[in-house]
């Protein structure tokens, strides 16, 4: 009985003990906590109190960013604390509006057709809601091909990858955009995610827009290709792609530095666009509003489209739903406090967890959106 | 689903010193066997124990059965508006396209076939090395030894899924990717072996698969069949050690015959674990839009890997209910297998 018992005990440990390490390794995105150097950004007038620990819920692609603001915020407004959910974008559009959380975060913005706009005018007590482009995060076409750096691709010729039109590395195509190098004879093993993501949705989407009739296929949140094979999650392909000679994805900016791959300039008609900060502001700065006010949905064509010389288009952008007005007096004070915080001093870490900081005039269009909230 | 139960109990406790006495009186007076058995046809006596007992028993009996036709219930519920906008054959088509609600196109025919392949893989590895597993525990290891190593085999089954799957796909897929190859090279003209349809080098495929999920069912298979082997009449053992058997002879004649039931029964068990099994299959499977071949380098996505694939971004019943239709031929599926479980128990006199 004695030993039963013991044997017991060690393995409530031992499971304790792997259960917390599942957790660990589940949340592997956020490198943000690391990154509080010096803040480039205006320190802003944060006005800071109201509902001490505010919830929020939906895309996972702005997980990173996330951390990166909460972190801000914390330091900024002390006793102040969000807990933000990444169940996807999808759970964050239906949380948003069924009032469960103070406010959400999507991939896209509210759609009307599905009367998302109408249920969320409700919830925020008749008013509109608003959809703040708060979080930009850079997809990085990486690969990994041995002696083989700096690869240069066009939106034609990654279509064209990923839906079979090219499957060897020597391919024609690939040799005009990088003349001088010398490429294998391989066979391309095209990786994609498994499960539904935000980052496949536009991936797909700048493929349409940007590929000049080479993507037929579509859009949406599974990969529609029809060739490769899945893996789950960024962390997936992106492992996967570190692990075979040949291969290539698509996987938040992020994912592509901390498995070191070899991340794909993007031509765009002047040349070969690498992927920097710089590059990926170039291209938000570029980019059109087609809401209307204080209602910054974005028009991604803009940005997929972009012709812009130095300018990476590859930009996944993700929205914070909020309500312009209609709620209580507490939470608006401190979802502003919040949203102004990450808007300015949260941009300082944001590049070291894979996304890109906001250019100066987008960043006053947003506070401008925030200062509006009542 | 306490209804049943609570008045019951109530009832029972409520007088419970009154009850014991009378019924005390009455077994030194009237009743000198105590009332459990309902022999020479008299009202046989019923101690507030019994009742509470009963009413417990009933209402765990009545609340499982509930509970799984609730289930069954509401998987049809939910199913039946997709199935019923569904543009392919839902039992035969391979397609699995739902990215427009309009247009639902789903058939979980590669899905059946890959849940089947990897469980009846994992099953092949697993009831051997569980066998061997359970003899020695009770019948070879030295009894000390014996009960730590139990507890090691069970320590197995409180690994969290997702610890199996990482495990699986980064240092259990790179170690057999050779091995991998070489099957598919030098066996590749038995169906079996032959180039599946992903790459063997990120080793998404259903080998790795298989070995993993086996490796999740071992304590299970173990820990039942090992309980079932201790318990041989000790008579039959020692007639057969008495009739000259050795070792082996005694396990063949008196151990296997008498557990052998058991055995099934638990690798059914088994079986049905491997077939719900979901977060290691979503990260060691490689999905792709090729069929399945029938190889087991073979790639896709089981139902349960398929339904938490895309969980995280339902937005739409219509997609949620083709989900969930393939769910519910899992729970059939599921259903069948522990009802052939059950099926070989009951056939066997000597296990009840």
């Amino acid at each position: 009985m004695k030993i039963k018992r013991h044997g017991a005990a060690l393995g409530l440990v031992a499971a304790g003990a792997l259960l917390l390490t599942a957790c660990g390794s589940d949340n592997n995105t956020s490198n943000g906590s690391s990154s509080s150097g010096s803040s480039s950004a205006p320190a802003a007038a944060v006005d800071c109190g109201g509902k001490p620990k505010l919830a929020a819920e939906g895309s996972s692609a702005q997980q990173g960013a996330m951390d990166v603001f909460i972190q801000a915020y914390k330091a900024k407004c002390t006793s102040q604390d969000l807990a933000y959910n990444p169940t996807g974008s999808g759970a964050g559009v239906k949380q948003f509006n069924a009032g469960q959380v103070d406010f959400g975060g999507s991939d896209s913005a509210l759609d009307a057709t599905k009367g998302e706009v109408d249920a969320a005018a409700k919830r925020c007590q008749s008013n509109p809601a608003w959809n703040l482009p708060m979080v930009f995060g850079p997809i990085a076409v990486s690969y990994k091909l041995s002696n083989v750096d700096g690869l240069t691709l066009d939106a034609p010729a990654i279509a064209k990858i990923f839906n079979g039109g090219i499957t060897n590395w020597n391919d024609p195509a690939i040799a005009k955009l990088n003349s001088g190098k010398t490429l294998p004879d391989k066979k391309i093993a095209v990786i994609y995610r498994s499960d539904d993501a935000g980052t496949t949705d536009n991936f797909q989407k700048y493929l349409t827009t940007a590929s000049k009739g080479a993507w037929t296929q579509g859009v949406g949140k599974k990969f529609v290709g029809g060739v490769g094979e899945g893996k789950e999650k960024s962390a997936g392909v992106s492992q996967a792609v570190a692990s075979v000679d040949g291969a290539i994805t698509y996987a938040e900016w992020s994912y592509a530095q901390n498995n070191k791959l070899s991340i794909a300039k993007i031509d765009t008609g002047a040349g070969g666009v690498e992927l920097t900060s710089d590059t990926v502001g170039k291209a938000i700065d570029g980019a059109k509003i087609k809401g209307t006010g204080n209602d910054l949905v974005l028009d991604l064509n803009s940005i997929y489209g972009s012709t812009t010389a130095g300018a990476y288009p590859l930009v996944l952008a993700t929205y914070e739903l909020v309500c312009s007005k209609g709620l209580d007096a507490d939470t608006t004070k401190a979802v502003k406090a919040f949203l102004t915080v990450a808007a300015t001093d949260g941009q300082a870490g944001l590049k070291d967890a894979g996304y890109a900081p906001l250019p100066k005039a987008f960043q006053d269009k947003l506070l401008t959106a925030i200062k509006a909230i009542a | 689903m306490n209804d049943p139960v609570a008045p019951e109990r109530s009832a029972g406790t409520g007088e419970p010193g009154a009850g014991r006495g009378a019924s005390a009186v009455r077994n030194t007076s009237e009743v000198p066997i105590p009332p459990t058995s309902e022999a020479d046809g008299k009202p046989s006596v019923v101690r507030p124990g019994d009742r509470i007992f009963k009413g417990l028993a009933t209402g765990s009996g009545i609340f499982i059965v509930v509970l799984i036709g609730a289930i069954g219930l509401f998987l049809i519920v939910q199913a039946i508006p997709s199935l019923r906008i569904d543009q392919a054959n839902f039992l035969t088509s391979r397609e699995w396209s739902t990215g427009d609600v309009h247009n639902l196109r789903f058939g979980i025919l590669d899905l059946l076939l890959v849940t089947i392949a990897v469980a009846l893989l994992a099953l092949v590895i697993a009831m051997p090395v569980a066998l061997g597993i359970a003899l020695f525990l009770t019948q070879y290891a030295p009894r000390r030894l014996a009960r730590i190593f139990a507890y090691v085999v069970d320590l197995l089954a409180a690994v969290p899924s997702i610890i199996f799957g990482l495990w699986g796909l980064f240092v259990l897929g790179p170690v057999l990717t050779p091995f991998a190859k070489w099957l598919s090279e030098h066996l590749g003209g038995i169906p079996l072996f032959k180039q599946g349809n992903v790459l063997i080098e990120l080793g998404g495929t259903i080998f790795t698969a298989g070995i993993v999920v086996a490796v999740m069912i071992l304590p299970i298979i173990t820990a039942v069949s090992r309980e079932v082997f201790e318990r041989t009449p000790i008579m039959h053992r020692e007639g057969a050690i008495a009739l000259g058997a050795t070792k082996w002879e005694v396990v063949r004649t008196t151990v296997w015959p008498f557990g052998k039931a058991g055995y099934v029964s638990a690798s059914m068990l088994g079986l049905g674990r491997a077939l719900g099994e979901t977060i290691a299959l979503t990260i060691i499977l490689s999905s792709t839009i090729k069929p399945f071949s029938g190889s087991l380098f073979d790639g896709g996505a089981t139902f349960a890997s398929k339904i938490a694939l895309a969980a995280s971004e339902f937005n739409d019943p219509k997609l949620v209910g083709a989900y969930i239709a393939a769910g519910l031929v899992l729970f059939a599926l599921t259903f069948i297998v522990n009802a052939i479980a059950r099926s070989i128990v009951a056939g066997h006199k000597e296990y009840e």
